[in-house]
């Protein structure tokens, strides 16, 4: 991020905070009779009618969000390498069909009559996931992957119960997502660790020994975090399964293996499909995503309703289901992300699913093979879609991790994920995707080599850096010290 | 090769023979044999000509309020969506980038952010707001457990208004389920009005929060400071819900009244209906009571040079450091959206946000006088209570064959609350915003008068 002008745009509450009588829209008006708030409110609920903030042109208003644009980084400013998020490129078709009024304008509660191209789109899109999964069933209800995780725990649970079973324990892989643990005690259960072996994979031992009559699932997450395919899944499935358990898989990470293998096939019971990943829709800052649920016929029975389903005279929508989880959101899915994902298939199609899988662990692989001798890759084992180096080489020369994510940033580039899995200490984790070229891929090699040798001969710099940003290192400390979580006028 | 991937075939191949592989398999070579498949049985790929055909097409089968008058609210609601925060959005280093956890690369996210915040506790009154959750649902649902670990866990008593939105309080029922918590509904009176005995009586000191919305799902307004008195006089928490979220540039919110949460949906603020999401669930709290809100906040704070800066703040309250003690387990949240809010509420401006919801208010108003003057044989069903922008009819046929009739006819008129209430099975709930011209308001009562 060198190359955008340094400028202090100032908060929104700051430009003439006093200043009345601008417009950012002509506000439509109404020609009936206008009635006084006085005259059918209470008082007492009444606010008055002082302004909570500034007024605005259009045009001011349109480049105070121009300007902050600019301090930015974004997919479409270069390769995004942060793992375990697939940070591809989102296609601008999907915002265009996303942008119909067909499709956007539509009230989730207008009568199923009236809402069939949309009802045709989710009832396509869960075909479609069964397709890509090996999956006999599919809830699109999650608004993201960790709601995903609590829809299918809560699945789990239901199908215990009807087993007349209660079981307390979730098993985890250390190497797992914060959300997996979050999500079994949400979910009202216990996140028990298992460790890892020494190639990063689930140490069968251990798992066999923890596996007992009160453990409800296992979660894990499919290639793992550090990229690595669980190699004996179909065991780890087995050996679960006959103790009665559930297996839930994370499938934060298929994009490592679309066309090439399916999850049913592998044992999964639930796994959650993040859409904002494998599927291109956007990120959007930090959100929104969607974090449909594929499940086994075991868990059928269990959907969130409400859903979509297809009967003679079209689509409908259930409302509830006897053996329903129930519903974990208003309404029925984030539908317009819903559909951006079923776009985005369509224009793969079959072939570009599987080839787009294969791309990416392509790339992560000619990633691994470029930076393997200057970084520290604790694992060895074969790497899928992601690689997670380490900083124990540079940490040798007082560089840490952080230190090479932020000079990164004068290389223009966004850095890897930070410090996660925690089975890597000062780990680096990187997941190029497979929508960049070959010479994105160079160069981002070229600055990661770079920075390990500036790491070696002139430490300081890179311990001082970033150097070229908007603005420079941040102190995040401060910001929990001293809390300002809002703004307060002056005045 | 497609041009979604970055390497075309001969790239393909070079990077192989770097990598000293023969074919693309070989990566791949540590999947079981079981698990695999040659091929997805998916029909191929699509152009963009066919593609835009194809769901256009599917967009011919659905009618919305872009194309008929619309009565439609219930928690999602039909504002104006100004042409310029669409633009706003769309800019790509906006929506194609992510969580901010590289603050130096970030700060037009942060910012935004924190504008955000500041919006929200000024229209709540509260002291701090998370910078999203994934819908008003969901919110519900997080002040319930917000609330209960604020009091430790040792109170698992929830009393919940009945008049919150119904799908929320399924949405509660779901979550509560294996958490141990008791909830408890308290009905309206006669008077879509919560009835503050039946309040009293099922808050208990083993209560840990009573929940209210206001507006409440019949369009009511409720009577908030009674309720957080209710509340607080044996140490419970009141959480204020929301769902119509431009009611509270007219209408005090919880934070006025001492209220400990404020939080819903704020889809009105420049969200699209997009048949239920994504939309934007906001929290908003006490300073007091921050480290066991739910979501991500952005603070403020300066970079090494002493300049104004802002990064993601008290993270250790979130799962990717907390792991099973966090405070939620929301990873990926509304950002966009909570842009969305940030471009409107700033557009609609200060003052506008103020005439904006008047004009809300005399158009509803205005449809229920005539409703009732015009002899539609339509009236209100709770003619004396005070209401914002919606409000619950009830007339000669059920809400169920009027809306069908109506729909006939062209018009979204409402949305019968049969479906959820026993107590007014009949009602047909109405919903008037500012894209509702007098026009439309005529087209409704012709419609009423002569479908009955
Ligand atoms: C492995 C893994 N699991 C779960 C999640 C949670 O997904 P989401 O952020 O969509 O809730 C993530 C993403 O951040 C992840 O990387």
């Amino acid at each position: 991020m060198k190359r955008r002008a340094h400028r202090d745009e100032p908060l929104f509450f700051e430009r003439n905070p006093k200043r009345r009588g601008r417009q950012g829209i002509l506000l439509p008006t109404f020609d009936g009779p206008s009635t006084q708030p006085a005259s059918v409110l209470p008082a007492e609920v009444l606010l008055d009618d002082r302004p909570l903030w500034p007024d605005i042109s259009e045009m001011d208003l349109v480049t105070h969000f121009h300007r902050l644009s600019q301090l930015n980084y974004a997919v479409d400013e270069g390769l995004y390498p942060l793992g375990s998020c697939t940070m591809k490129y989102n296609p601008r078709i999907n915002e265009a069909v996303a942008g119909l009024s067909a499709f956007n304008a539509a009230h989730p509660l207008q009568p199923d009559h009236q809402v069939q191209g949309v009802l045709e789109v989710m009832w396509e899109l869960e075909e479609t996931l069964k397709t890509i999964t090996g999956m006999p069933g599919v809830t699109l209800q999650p608004a993201a992957g960790a709601h995903g995780e609590l829809a299918g725990i809560l699945m789990i649970r239901k199908a215990l119960e009807a087993r007349g079973e209660s079981r307390e324990i979730i098993l985890v892989p250390d190497s797992a997502h914060g959300t997996n643990p979050a999500t079994a005690a949400f979910a009202g259960f216990r996140a028990v660790e298992i460790p890892s072996g020494p190639d990063g994979t689930v140490d069968l031992q251990a798992l066999d020994t923890a596996m007992n009559e009160n453990v409800a699932a296992v979660m894990l997450t499919v290639p793992n975090t550090l990229g690595v395919f669980e190699h004996r899944i179909v065991e780890i499935a087995e050996l679960v399964h006959s103790r009665g358990g559930f297996v839930y898989m994370d499938g934060a990470n298929l994009n490592a293996f679309v066309g090439r293998a399916l999850p049913g096939l592998m044992g999964a019971d639930a796994m959650h499909i993040n859409l904002h990943k494998t599927f291109s829709t956007p990120h959007g800052g930090g959100g929104p995503g969607a974090g449909p649920v594929t499940v086994s016929e075991a868990l059928l029975p269990y959907l969130p309703v409400p859903r979509v389903v297809k009967t003679d005279d079209g689509f409908s929508m259930l409302w509830s289901g006897e053996n329903s989880i129930g519903s974990l959101r208003g309404f029925s899915g984030s539908f317009l992300i819903l559909l951006r994902a079923l776009v985005y298939m369509r224009g793969m199609g079959g072939d570009g699913l599987r080839e787009m899988s294969e791309t990416g662990v392509l790339f992560a692989n000619i990633i691994r093979k470029r930076l393997e001798g200057a970084y520290h890759l604790q694992y060895d084992t074969p790497t899928m879609h992601e690689v997670v180096f380490d900083d124990s080489e540079q940490v040798k020369n007082g560089v840490h991790n952080t230190d090479i994510a932020k000079r990164l940033l004068d290389y223009g580039f966004h850095p890897p994920t930070m410090s996660f899995p925690l089975v890597v200490h000062g780990a680096l984790m990187i997941e190029p995707t497979e929508s960049f070229g070959p010479e994105e891929i160079d160069a981002f090699c070229e600055a990661m080599l770079a920075i390990a040798k500036e790491a070696e001969e002139t430490p300081d710099l890179v311990r001082a850096a970033p150097h070229e940003t908007p603005v420079k290192r941040i102190d995040e400390v401060r910001a929990a010290r001293n809390l300002k979580v809002r703004f307060v006028d002056e005045a | 090769m497609h041009p979604w991937i970055g390497a075309g075939s001969e790239d393909r191949q070079d990077l192989l023979h770097e990598l000293g592989l023969e074919t693309i398999d070989q990566l791949f070579a540590r999947l079981p044999e079981s698990v695999c498949i040659d091929h997805l049985d998916l029909p191929p790929a699509q152009d963009e000509i066919s593609l835009r055909r194809a769901f256009f097409d599917l967009g011919l089968n659905t009618t919305t309020a872009a194309r008929e008058p619309s009565f439609f609210g219930a928690g999602v609601y039909n504002h104006i969506r100004p042409a310029a925060v669409d633009a706003v959005l769309s800019r790509a280093e906006f929506f194609t980038s992510y969580t901010p956890y590289q603050p130096e690369i970030s700060q037009g996210t942060l910012q935004a952010l924190f504008e955000f915040q500041t919006l929200m506790t000024r229209l709540t009154c509260m002291e701090v707001s998370n910078a999203s959750l994934y819908d008003g649902a969901t919110a519900v649902v997080e002040a319930v457990l917000f609330a209960f670990r604020v009091l430790r866990l040792k109170r698992p008593r929830v009393v919940i208004a009945d008049t919150v939105h119904p799908i929320y309080r399924s949405v509660l029922d779901t979550y509560a389920d294996p958490t141990g918590l008791e909830i408890v509904t308290v009905p309206a009176g006669p008077d879509g009005r919560l009835d503050i005995e039946a309040l009293e009586a099922a808050i208990t000191d083993d209560t840990c929060c009573v929940a209210v919305q206001s507006p409440n799902f019949l369009g009511v307004v409720e009577d908030l400071p009674v309720v957080a008195q209710a509340a607080h006089r044996v140490g419970a928490l009141a959480v204020h819900v929301v769902t119509e979220a431009l009611s509270m540039a007219l209408l005090r919110a919880g934070g006025h009244f001492a209220f400990d949460v404020v939080c819903g949906e704020a889809q009105s603020f420049g969200v699209a209906p997009g048949y239920g999401g994504p939309h934007l669930g906001f929290f908003t709290c006490k300073e007091k009571t921050i480290r066991q809100m739910p979501g991500r906040l952005c603070g403020e704070t300066v970079d090494s040079e002493g300049n104004r800066a802002f990064c993601l703040t008290l993270s250790t309250r979130e799962q990717h450091i907390r792991r099973a003690k966090a405070t939620s387990n929301i990873c990926t949240n509304q950002g966009l959206m909570a842009l969305a809010a940030t471009v409107w509420l700033e557009a609609i401006g200060g003052s506008g946000l103020r005439r904006l919801a008047e004009d809300n208010l005399s158009r509803a108003h205005d449809l229920a006088r005539r409703l009732v003057d015009e002899d539609t044989g339509w009236r209100l069903a709770f003619p004396d209570s005070p209401f914002f922008n919606e409000f619950l009819i009830q007339g000669p046929i059920g809400g169920t064959e009027i809306a069908r009739k109506a729909a006939e006819a062209g018009i979204l008129a409402g949305i019968p609350v049969a479906r959820w209430s026993t107590r007014w099975p009949d009602g047909l709930l109405i919903a008037v915003t500012e894209q509702n011209s007098s026009a439309d308001l005529d087209a409704l009562i012709e419609t009423l008068r002569v479908a009955s």
